[in-house]
């Protein structure tokens, strides 16, 4: 029973114009490819535009561009560094609306979400690093710290742009050129940034965006002439990158995959609690490394906390990433779609009982009804494999002790949440917990101020925060 | 070492053993290899796996006790190590470098309630939360000892002052037993540092690809194809690893680099509010 009538707040995407096809931005140009890809909105499966597809020559030609003006950018002073970042700062802000628009467009992300998150901590990541660029000798790493040369980095299609910002605000402070690779389905937005840096005349070569695929990227990671890897994906390809990094002296940082748990003891404050998971699995369609994807919740209140839960999942609503009201986007890709697909079915015929909230999923495009598992083992695929999806498996504890004992039994460490309103228990569990990132009774808060990455196979390396500095300095 | 103490009396010598889980055991294999003139022991894959069980075993106690506790426990291994400095120079090690090897003790152990402090700190986040990054010991890490016994010092301190635990590939056997010796006598808890003698290509394949060590120092090898090969098998479970750092003078200040190298650190947020 509804108050009111639903009725729909579209974003208009007139702000965006996307181009017909779109080459790589190499030494400051836009320049053709000899192959070129699709890039398509996942909501309705339109192609948005075409993309160049980068070959090993192209990613050469990148790398000797970013190689040419690391000689003049490192040598600029830090105070002269800054303003160029606080610049790009300034442009992105100014086109936030419009990047939001084009984010979702690509992404399939709500508005709500590209709008409200994704865009505010891009500005200020890149006006928090443009601040250290002239105090680097006060960050602790050492009297006099170097940029390391050629940053190569790839990025992941959760949050494209975010994701730029926290490989290029922080290599570009420290003195460092970068050639980086969105991912294959979320092109655009590092293409628009790559229009943002012309326009804070950005010296050449300082950025190169190369499109493509998986080859391009591990073409530039293993490129000779890059001096650092940054990668931000999945755990198997940070295996393989790690493997090939392997005996170059190039610096590494990893931010890989999760299996979070937010645990929710007895005494935590239910209402709250319940809009902690939904924000820790359903935010970003559950695409969230650190994403709450296992809750464990204590025995006594499961039955009370669960019946909450479905109430409020119920009122989610899934559709129009563009809908100012939409809580739950469009899929990022048909590939993810058959991985969460295929890993809930196996969740069920584990033996785990699955629930989703009637809810009607558009006709054309990608989606996947917000889904909790109960009745999960520790053994089930589905508590120990990472989903990235909104899939959410519920597990029960009776004591802290076991709640930190099935917390800690993953591979991963990248986050975890606690739910309870005991301040000691909160201090003594945080300390237990193996994750880089710990929410207390909240949960994906996100600052650039803020350090965040993996513990065990979650990664290494910190981004954000003057720890975030340490991955690009020698 | 001499062989004999006075020409009346027969000397009785030491037999060099494994140190694991704060034992001197002998090799699991029974082997033993030949150092300037003393049998010692040859560790072999199972005796670096055991050593991997009791440094995993021992790490949360050693990581749990309070940082003013592990820098007594640091400052106590200086003064055994002081007291046993005549033997060191009897196994050859100069003088001045046991000195530097026990001075290095002793800067280790001050930093034990200070790195927290420098590392971590509270983040200015833009809302109304309270949050703070520290720093935690990776867990339990293989490292490959340099030969001389200052280097030896200056890889297990940093890993160990923090709250790692660690298994050690020493390729100085005498000097490396006898350290495990002033450790298994400085209220060091078994298992927190474990010393394996041997031949560091036969073992260090082995914590390199094992899936309960966290993190990989290579600073004693000097293999280049070696180390690229171990770094490439820690790639395996994504263990932290330390490159092989030939040409560093172990007599230099050695930073703060060597001990954050080897933590992770850990943010906690919590909302504010009445």
């Amino acid at each position: 029973m509804s108050l009111f009538e639903y009725a729909p707040a579209p974003e208009s995407r007139s702000i965006v114009d996307i181009a017909p096809s779109y080459g790589l931005f190499i030494d400051g140009e836009f320049g053709e490819a000899k192959d070129t890809f699709k890039t398509i909105n996942p909501a309705d499966e339109e192609v948005l535009t075409e993309v160049a597809l980068a070959a090993p020559e192209d990613v050469d030609r990148a790398v000797a561009a970013a190689r040419r003006a690391f000689e003049s950018w490192s040598a600029l002073p830090g105070s002269e560094r800054a303003k160029y970042l606080f610049r790009i700062a300034r442009i992105l802000q100014e086109r936030s609306r419009e990047l939001a628009v084009l984010e979702s467009l690509d992404n399939g992300k709500p508005i709500k979400e590209s709008r409200d998150v994704d865009l505010p901590l891009v500005a200020a990541h890149f006006f928090y690093y443009a601040g250290w660029a002239d105090k680097l000798k006060y960050a602790g790493l050492g009297p006099d710290p170097r940029p390391l040369g050629v940053a190569g980095q790839v990025i992941p299609w959760n949050f494209p742009l975010l994701m730029l910002a926290w490989k290029i605000a922080p290599a570009l402070a420290t003195g460092n050129t970068v050639v980086l690779k969105p991912a294959e389905t979320t092109p655009l937005s590092a293409l628009f940034f790559a229009d943002v840096c012309r326009q804070a005349d950005l010296p050449p070569g300082v950025v190169n965006i190369v499109t493509g695929a998986g080859d391009t990227g591990r073409y530039l990671v293993e490129h000779p002439d890059v001096n650092k890897v940054a990668f931000t994906g999945s755990t198997e390809v940070g295996r393989q990158i790690a493997r090939s990094v392997a005996g170059t002296g190039k610096k590494l940082t990893l931010e890989l995959g999760g299996k979070a748990a937010n645990i929710v003891f007895d005494d935590a404050p239910i209402d709250q609690a319940v809009e902690g998971i939904v924000n820790g699995i359903f935010f970003n369609q559950g695409h969230v490394c650190c994403a709450g994807s296992r809750l464990l919740v204590q025995e006594s209140i499961a039955e009370e906390l669960l019946t909450s839960l479905k109430r409020r999942m119920a009122t989610l609503r899934v559709g129009d990433p563009l809908d100012k009201n939409t809580d739950i986007g469009a899929i990022n890709s048909r590939a993810q779609l058959d991985r969460i697909t295929e890993l809930s079915e196996i969740g069920a015929t584990e033996g785990a009982e699955r629930w989703s909230p009637e809810c009607s999923l558009p006709d054309r495009g990608f989606w996947f009804a917000p889904t909790i598992f109960t009745g999960v083992t520790q053994a089930h695929r589905i508590a120990r494999e990472e989903i990235f999806g909104p899939v959410l498996s519920v597990l029960t504890f009776r004591t802290p002790a076991e709640a930190v004992e099935k917390a800690n039994n993953t591979p991963y460490g990248l986050s975890a949440g606690i739910w309870t309103e005991k301040g000691s228990r909160i201090l003594a569990v945080a300390d237990k917990l193996r994750a880089g990132v710990v929410w207390a009774n909240t949960f994906n808060k996100f600052d650039p101020t803020s350090p965040f990455g993996g513990y065990k196979e979650s990664g290494y390396g910190r981004e954000g925060g003057r720890h975030g500095l340490e991955a690009y300095l020698a | 070492m001499p062989k004999s103490a006075t020409p009346s009396r027969l000397a009785v010598r030491k037999t060099y053993k494994l140190y694991v889980a704060g034992k001197f055991p002998r090799s699991e294999s029974g082997r033993t290899y030949l150092v300037d003139g003393d049998n010692v022991a040859l560790a072999s894959r199972k005796d670096a796996r055991d050593a991997v069980v009791a440094a995993r075993a021992a790490q949360p106690g050693w990581a749990g006790a309070t940082a003013y506790n592990r820098g007594q426990v640091l400052y106590r291994i200086a003064e055994m190590l002081e007291a046993r400095r005549a033997e060191f120079k009897s196994l050859g090690v100069a003088g001045a470098e046991v000195d530097a090897a026990v001075d290095r003790w002793v800067w280790y152990a001050g930093w034990s309630d200070k790195i927290a402090q420098v590392a971590g700190g509270a983040n200015p986040v833009a809302g109304p939360y309270f949050n703070i990054s520290a720093p935690e010991p990776t867990g339990v890490v293989g490292v490959i000892a340099p030969g001389s016994l200052l280097g030896l010092v200056s890889v297990v301190a940093p890993a160990v002052v923090t709250g790692n635990t660690v298994v050690v590939v020493a390729s100085n056997p005498q000097a490396a037993i006898t350290l495990g010796e002033v450790l298994a006598t400085s209220d060091v808890p078994g298992g927190v540092v474990n010393v394996l003698t041997g031949r560091a290509a036969e073992i260090a394949p082995w914590l390199a690809s094992h899936d309960d060590v966290n993190a990989l120092d290579l600073s004693g090898v000097d293999d280049t194809e070696l180390a690229t090969e171990l770094e490439r098998a820690a790639a395996g479970t994504l263990k932290r690893v330390l490159r092989p750092t030939s040409g560093v003078d172990y007599t230099e200040d050695p930073g703060t680099g060597p001990m954050t190298a080897l933590l992770e650190i850990k943010t906690v947020w919590h909302p504010k509010g009445f």
